[in-house]
């Protein structure tokens, strides 16, 4: 199981994965391996070390997080390797034909997978899904693997946050204001009245994907799996359909509320509250509201 | 340099016709049956050199457009676009990192590692200078990376990251008159057990998507939803 170090700390999510390993362990699975590696290892030397690994110890089942930083190279390792592999696993289990996982498709965890004829299955973990386990409450061998740079791929060196600082914020948001198409579609002009709407009400600006590809927002305004999933206590959500991988994005949010004027727009499947109207009227209500 | 771009993301796209240079070809790929052409005949009135699509009477059991019907995975969908970068001997391949029903981008790091290609996942900015690429992706956290790679390699290319061209009305035309070929299991010496093979996992059970809740209204009038909002946004719990 790879757990990942930030600043030689185990990443809050490596707990996630112990837990699930030890579980797993007792269900029949092996013995656990925790194999720890820089968060930021270089996505082709990580790859490289984690390969060594596998091939001296033959796992059976390689945990990692689903996250952009294993995402980075599991799959790759899994092809080459001829593994299994899933990503977005909400559950695990050890059974007698092997392992079978329950993985997320578009969102929400709903196909069951099963791996014949893979010796060893590489599978990423939906954060949160897992129970965490101290590692000092389990007896665990622990490896501390040291990726070699790949002499193919040279990290020169690291980029300041300035516009992904964006990115920082919407995950830590607690108040998170998302438009659509619904409202997006005055281009620039539009976002930046958000902009003020969003001051206004003390909530930082997300934009849906759709936004993101028509070009009217920048991708670190987005929401998603990879963009950005957030937890917010409230989430307001005007004039966005909900596709799948936004709603994946927000699932943890606390309180969603939802407008938008079609009736059957996804997004109501999740929201807790909600209201079949036109978001741009209702921004000009809020607009009036708030001064 | 020939540039290989699969499936024909237009920001994908768009990124190989920016590094495009003298001499260099680009050829737009997807997987699929004729639905798929109008987005390679957008690919080639944005100016892509060729394109193709796989495609195989045999696939037609196997394959679906979403991932829920399909008995094969993304890495089955690498397999296949592995066939077709050797037979190219592409030396750049760009794919998608985002898109907006899957939001990862599996496939392309698969076919990476497949082909033993270094290479760069959610990237944002890229150069070519003596068969070196410099680029700039994100890692998590929000800080971001500027990595060397040598060549022959592979990117996935972050969605929004840049602003794909928009062809004209005369290039959407000449791009309906191209001929798109379409590439065979045969050809590509693969059968469907290969790509069963190939697959990471196999699905033994798909569960209906579950009822949605139902949300509970919170007026009727612009006026009365937008009151009630402000009012949340007051209670709001703050962790």
């Amino acid at each position: 199981m790879l757990g990942e170090l930030r600043r030689g700390e185990l990443r809050p999510v490596g707990l996630e994965l112990i837990g699930a390993a030890l579980a797993l362990s007792a269900q029949g699975a092996g013995p656990v391996v925790l194999a720890a590696i820089d968060a930021e290892a270089e996505a082709n030397a990580a790859r490289a070390a984690v390969q060594g690994l596998i091939a001296e110890r033959r796992p059976t089942l390689v945990l990692a997080a689903h996250q952009r930083s294993a995402l980075d190279f599991a799959p790759a390792l899994a092809a080459r390797g001829g593994y299994g592999f899933a990503r977005d696993v909400a559950a695990v289990s050890w059974e007698e034909s092997g392992p079978r996982a329950q993985c997320g498709v578009y969102g929400e965890p709903r196909a069951e997978l099963a791996f014949p004829g893979k010796d060893t299955v590489v599978l990423l973990l939906r954060a949160s899904a897992f129970d965490p386990t101290s590692p000092s409450d389990a007896p665990l061998e622990r490896v501390e693997l040291q990726p070699a740079t790949d002499a193919r791929a040279e990290r020169l060196e690291y980029r300041d946050r300035s516009p992904a600082a964006r990115d920082a914020e919407l995950g830590e948001a607690d108040f998170v204001l998302a438009v659509g198409r619904g409202v997006g579609h005055e281009g620039a002009k539009g976002i930046a009245r958000m902009q003020r709407l969003a001051d206004r009400l003390g909530a930082t600006l997300a934009v849906s994907g759709a936004l993101v590809e028509a070009g009217l927002a920048p991708g670190a305004r987005k929401v998603g799996v990879s963009g950005r999933r957030v937890a917010p206590s409230l989430y307001l959500a005007l004039g966005i359909s909900g596709a799948p991988a936004h709603l994946s994005g927000i699932a943890r949010s606390h309180t969603i509320v939802a407008v938008n004027s079609d009736p059957d727009a996804r997004i109501f499947e999740l929201a807790h509250y909600g209201a079949v109207a036109d978001a741009f009227a209702v921004v000009d209500e809020l607009e009036q509201r708030l001064g | 340099m020939k540039l290989l771009v699969a499936p024909p993301d237009r920001f994908a796209l768009e990124a190989a016709l920016a590094l495009r240079a003298e001499g260099d070809e680009v050829l737009a790929v997807a997987v699929g049956d004729e639905p798929v052409e109008s987005a390679l005949r957008h690919a080639l009135a944005m100016g892509v050199d060729r394109a193709a699509r796989v495609w195989d009477e045999e696939l037609a059991g196997v394959w679906a457009e979403e991932p829920d019907a399909a008995s094969l995975d993304e890495l089955a969908l690498a397999a296949l676009l592995a066939a077709v970068a050797r037979s190219e001997r592409a030396d750049l391949i760009l794919c998608r990192a985002q898109s907006p029903a899957l939001d990862d981008d599996v496939t392309g790091i698969a076919l990476a590692g497949l082909l033993d290609l270094p290479h760069a996942a959610d990237v944002f900015a890229v150069e070519c200078h003596d068969e070196r690429l410099t680029l700039q992706r994100r890692l998590d956290g929000g800080r971001a990376e500027l990595l060397r790679l040598a060549l022959p390699a592979l990117l996935t290319i972050r969605t929004g990251s840049n602003a794909p061209r928009q062809p004209d009305l005369r290039a959407v035309k000449r791009a309906r008159a191209r001929s798109i070929s379409v590439l065979g299991l045969d050809e590509l010496g693969l059968d469907t057990n290969a790509l069963r093979a190939s697959a990471g996992a196999h699905v033994v059970a798909l569960q209906e998507r579950p009822p949605g809740r139902s949300p509970r209204p919170i007026g009727d009038s612009a006026a009365e939803i937008a009151a009630r909002i402000v009012e949340l946004a007051r209670e709001r719990i703050v962790s």
